[in-house]
């Protein structure tokens, strides 16, 4: 089992007319996910390599019965698309676009409220239940089928967790990039609660950065509701307050979310943090294993 | 995007916000002028980004217009340290000259987006000219909070909880709602992330005006806002930031001695972390995308070495999607391109086809240290910075 993405979903693209909707689409249905519709307004009617595209999602859900969407849509318009395959009743949304303005995600967010869809991101890698399907643009080969959660605001960062645990044959059961922005769809505590429902989910990586209180928020559910291992890391210690270090997101605002503060609300929630990057694996190794 | 006090006050000014009467300039003796037009008292105010600029000598009051342009001649040009500057501080080519105004108290306002719920907020306190960060440490309890709905924008009764709160009656309760609901209106028209006014000000008179002031903007939705856009000024930010940005890149000049390049801003900023944890300091922020493309990492490695302080450069790729050898291939065309590098460059690769990847950079004329994981190359670059390898 895994949480979210699993057998029964039938994925459409939106922008998979575009280059990396277009080789991204692909990339999953090579994993394994079933791909079933594309959208682009205006060019319906195509396909790309067998998956036929509709002008809109609401029309792809209609012949297809697509349950879940993958956004590549450029910043100007991906929020519009986040709410047109909200507004057609999609249970799932991942959206890979960076640099989605913020005034756009607070009327996403506001849509969002009278719709029961899942947002995940924007400006993440996506979502993957190794071994099954992905929703995103992670490596899916690093990855291993496995009773590991991983939940993370970056993507390389994460990739390289992911490849730790692989590497010492922790597999995975899912993977959730929640995305680098200010606001986003999911946050640490959906995944944190879907993972502890999830019984083949032995621990949690959760992987954060500065910026925001989303840590400790995430420190605190845990502290109160969570037993299995978790496993933490905040990016950032060395960050130099008031910059944006490339997230939109990452930034330490007027003396708040520091890796400092982030670290402490962890250990004081009993997760284990690591201090080195390269410890991640083997932190949740002899946490499962002690 | 940040901009000037002087900025902020202009788009201000066109929401309805009162200010003190003022002109900027970048000459001296022009700064006297203004003052003999705002009555023959003024303050100089040095415009440059960072806060903070009274603690560092860079807010003066003139008595006279001739004070005013002995002021203006020492503020203009010098190097101005303040707590956000840094310790080389920076150069201030711009002063504000605005008449002085009587003060009977201070008070604190600004709207920023609150991430854990999600909303525009409103802060508000009666302790302005303080760093609200201060206030928030020791009395919680003094800042007053509302929520705006971005949809529906302020409403009435919350411009009156907020002056209620900073404990202000009649005309200057009055008053402050009304700029109150400017400074909203101007926040969300320009899509700003922060639009503060600290201190603002209530005079002898009662009345209510924005004694300084300062916004942010969220750089994703520039495009939608031209006038905003053409007040960056490139004056206030690192050449070599600049320098990066023209090719897509994000670079952040830090203070240390190992020069880093790395494909994603969270191993960006874990690398950088890894080199503090073996015992050096990381002299860049740099993120080259995710593919790591050949232009890419030599546009990098040119803005990277540029910086005298750098030592030696790690090169921490994860290739995922992007293949390993490829990425191999690319970072030695880039540095066989470039050239003249004598620093020491450790590479880490890991991912996709990462055997083949680490051949190609054995092999190569260049002479890379290879580094196999993370720590391994924290390590190894930590040393050659050091002059052992």
């Amino acid at each position: 089992m895994a949480i979210w993405v699993n057998r029964d979903t039938r994925l459409v693209v939106q922008g998979i007319t575009g280059g990396e909707g277009r080789f991204h689409a692909l990339a999953c249905r090579d994993y394994g996910t079933e791909v079933v519709a594309g959208v682009t307004p205006g060019k319906g009617g195509q396909d790309v390599e067998g998956v036929p595209v509709y002008d809109s999602v609401a029309e792809a859900r209609e012949k297809t019965g697509c349950n879940a969407s993958m956004i590549f849509v450029p910043p100007p318009f991906a929020a519009d698309a986040i709410m047109e395959a909200a507004g057609a009743g999609v249970e799932l949304v991942v959206c890979i676009t960076e640099g989605i303005p913020v005034r756009d995600m607070l009327t996403v967010k506001r849509f969002l409220r009278d719709h029961p869809t899942r947002l995940i991101g924007p400006n993440c890698p996506g979502v993957i239940s190794p071994g099954t399907a992905k929703i995103g643009i992670m490596p899916g080969h690093i990855h291993q089928q496995g009773r590991i959660g991983v939940v993370s605001r970056s993507g390389t960062l994460t990739y390289e967790a992911v490849w730790q645990l692989t590497n010492l044959g922790l597999g995975q059961s899912t993977c959730v990039g929640i995305g680098g922005d200010p606001l986003n769809g999911t946050n640490f505590i959906d995944c944190l609660t879907a993972f502890a429902a999830d019984p083949e989910t032995d621990g949690v990586i959760l992987i954060g950065e500065i910026g925001g209180s989303a840590e400790e928020e995430a420190a605190a559910w845990v502290k109160a509701n969570y037993d299995k291992p978790v496993v933490g890391f905040v990016a950032g210690r060395t960050a130099p307050p008031g910059r944006r270090m490339g997230h939109a997101g990452a930034i330490i605002a007027g003396g708040k979310g520091t890796a400092a503060e982030k670290r402490k609300a962890m250990e004081d929630a009993g997760i284990h943090v690591v201090d080195s990057p390269a410890d991640i694996g083997s932190t949740m190794k002899s946490a499962l294993g002690g | 995007m940040k901009i000037h006090e002087y900025q902020a006050k202009e788009i201000l000014r066109g929401y309805g916000v009162r200010t003190p009467r003022g002109r900027v300039t970048e000459d001296a003796a022009e700064a006297r002028s203004i003052c003999e037009e705002l009555g023959g008292r003024a303050v100089v105010k040095a415009q440059i980004h960072a806060g903070g600029r009274g603690k560092g000598g860079g807010v003066k009051l003139a008595g006279s217009p001739a004070e005013a342009e002995k002021l203006a001649g020492e503020i203009l040009g010098m190097q101005l340290v303040t707590p956000q500057t840094g310790a080389e501080g920076q150069e201030v080519r711009k002063v504000l000259v605005e008449e002085a105004v009587d003060i009977a108290s201070e008070l604190y306002l600004s709207v920023t987006l609150d991430r854990a719920v999600g909303t525009p907020t409103i802060m508000a306190s009666a302790a302005g000219g303080m760093d609200i960060e201060e206030v928030a440490a020791k009395d919680p309890a003094a800042i007053v909070r509302q929520a705006v709905d971005p949809h529906l924008g302020l409403q009435g009764f919350q411009a009156r909880t907020v002056s209620r709160g900073l404990g202000l009656t009649g005309k200057t309760a009055r008053q402050a709602e009304k700029l109150l609901a400017s400074l909203v209106k101007a926040y969300l028209e320009t899509d700003a992330s922060l639009a503060e006014i600290n201190p603002l000000l209530v005079t002898g008179e009662g009345d209510v005006l924005a004694l300084d002031a300062k916004m942010n903007f969220d750089d994703n939705v520039l495009f939608r806002h031209e006038s905003i856009r053409a007040m960056r000024d490139l004056g206030e930010e690192d050449p070599r930031e600049v320098e990066a940005s023209k090719f897509g890149l994000n670079y952040i000049k830090l203070d240390g001695e190992i020069g880093c390049m790395v494909n994603g801003a969270g191993l960006a900023m874990a690398t950088m972390d890894i080199i503090k944890l073996y015992g050096s300091e990381p002299a860049n922020f740099l993120d080259v995308g995710g593919s790591a493309s050949q232009d890419a990492v030599k546009n990098a490695f040119q803005i990277i070495i540029s910086d005298p302080s750098v030592k030696a450069v790690l090169i921490n790729i994860f290739g995922g999607i992007a293949r390993t050898d490829r990425i191999a291939r690319g970072v030695v065309a880039a540095l066989e391109e470039l050239g003249d590098v004598t620093l020491p460059v450790v590479v880490r690769l890991e991912g996709t086809n990462v055997e083949e990847g680490r051949r190609i950079l054995r092999e190569a004329d260049f002479d890379f240290i290879v580094a196999e994981q993370m720590a391994d190359a924290a390590k190894k670059v930590v040393d050659a910075a050091r002059g052992g390898a």
